[in-house]
């Protein structure tokens, strides 16, 4: 048997490598709004929010992101009575998940901020929002960088999952390819290198970015 | 100008402030002294609220500060504070600290903060200091930093609590040297302190508290020389 070229790959896994990223960025960017949501109901003094923050978070956390993908794929469409397309499935998916881990690095960013710092603000007279925006926010940003870094590639390898539910992803390109030739080991090796050229674009970028600061 | 009167502070079942009465009149320096653990610095927190008393009532200007109503935040632009551990904000210059408040709060331009600015870090020696950054300064830098920060809100007291305690000795005095500034200047002061001898020097009058009350009010002479209280007595054996 010929082997076909291994470049012959490429716009195909290209294709789904843009979905994956594509997912992974969308989950980034709302997951950010539902984390700092859920972050700012677990630091604010209402009971009845801290709880539904910390029950949600831990809910997503104990579970099998798999099963949670397999539900909002087939419990949503069961709840609303619409067929929903498995890209928009995997993308809620993925929001709720990253949204749940992204509160607990809000909020251990906002409480790594010291006391004095909210104390110093509220001393000059700002309420306690301005002290959070102008004061508290700014010094937990930076000091988030790591973590937030470590959660892209966190919610960019855990987006092979969706595969299962059919979103035609980087994993599912590959799985596509290697189903018809067999050429499995080769077209894996492709995959792998792919997530692992995005994971280093993400892991120089926050290098460089700590880098900037501690300066 | 600021009026405490019985003022209690509970923290779950410990008793901290177990009815404190004090007045600190316009141009009065008063100074806080007693044991550690003596709820000295609780005391003062209560009377801008950044610790709310759990009874009492505070008075500023003869106004019951404690009404939830009461709108605190722009109490606290008239009340100036400076902390043991400094507080500056680490993530903007040294100017930035102190226009930051002027600028959002005092809606003055930047160019008019700016220029306050630079005449405070000149009262307290630091004009040369602007553009640096908070970590490249020295404890007592950073303190005399945190006072032009409260003064340019051009507040109408200043409350210190502990100012120089967290610094090394030999900065103590440029500190202290700033707070006299501002007591020469009429400021109306609660200075929660450790120095004996500079409470004795500035204060008007001398509060001495311990275990939640004001055991002992007096003029600083007649505290030093003669405590009544015997708690009073034992405290000036341990520390001077």
């Amino acid at each position: 048997m010929t082997m076909e070229p291994i470049l012959n790959y490429l716009p195909a896994l290209l294709h789904g490598a843009w979905f994956t990223i594509f997912v992974t960025f969308l989950a980034m960017v709302l997951g950010s709004v539902l984390g700092a949501v859920l972050a700012l109901m677990q630091i604010s003094n209402s009971r009845v929010a801290k709880a539904i923050a910390r029950s949600y978070t831990s809910l997503i956390r104990g579970l099998p992101l798999l099963i949670q993908i397999l539900y909002i794929y087939f419990g949503l469409p069961l709840l609303l009575g619409v067929r929903i397309p498995a890209i928009v499935a995997g993308t809620i998916a993925m929001t709720l998940f990253t949204g749940a881990m992204l509160s607990e690095i809000f909020r251990a960013g906002i409480e790594s901020v010291d006391r004095g710092q909210t104390e110093a603000g509220r001393s000059i007279g700002f309420t306690y929002w301005s002290t959070m925006r102008l004061i508290v926010f700014p010094q937990a940003v930076w000091r988030m960088i790591p973590a937030l870094a470590n959660q892209f590639s966190i919610t960019l390898k855990d987006t092979s999952l969706l595969s299962v539910i059919g979103v035609a992803e980087l994993t599912m390109s590959g799985q596509t390819i290697y189903s018809m030739n067999f050429d499995t080991v080769r077209v894996l090796t492709m995959v792998g290198i792919i997530y692992f050229l995005i994971f280093l674009i993400v892991e120089r970028l926050s290098f460089a970015l700590e880098r900037r600061i501690s300066r | 100008m600021i009026e405490a009167k019985a003022v209690t502070k509970e923290f779950g079942a410990l008793s901290v402030l177990k009815g404190v009465n004090l007045k600190v009149d316009k141009k009065d320096v008063v100074c806080i002294i007693g044991p550690s653990g003596s709820g000295k610095s609780t005391f003062l927190r209560c009377l801008n609220r950044l610790e709310e008393p759990t009874g009492g009532e505070v008075l500023f200007d003869g106004v019951d500060i404690l009404d939830s109503k009461y709108p605190v935040d722009r109490l606290r632009q008239r009340m100036g504070m400076v902390f043991q551990h400094f507080n500056l904000f680490p993530h903007m210059s040294v100017l930035d600290n102190i226009t930051l408040g002027p600028v959002r709060l005092r809606k003055m331009s930047r160019a008019a903060a700016e220029e306050l600015a630079h005449g405070l870090l000149a009262k307290v020696g630091l004009a040369d200091k602007s553009h640096v950054r908070p970590d490249r300064l020295s404890g007592g830098q950073k303190q005399r930093v945190a006072i032009a920060r409260a003064l340019a809100m051009e507040p109408e007291a200043m409350l210190f609590d502990e100012p120089t305690s967290a610094l090394d000795p030999e900065m103590v005095k440029e500190v202290l040297e700033v707070i006299r500034s501002l007591v020469r200047e009429g400021m109306t002061m609660a200075i929660v302190t450790h120095e004996m001898s500079f409470a004795r020097e500035v204060g008007d009058r001398i509060a001495f508290m311990d275990g939640g009350v004001i055991a002992e009010e007096s003029a600083p002479a007649d505290f030093f020389a003669n405590p009544r209280s015997p708690r009073a007595r034992e405290f000036l054996s341990k520390v001077l």
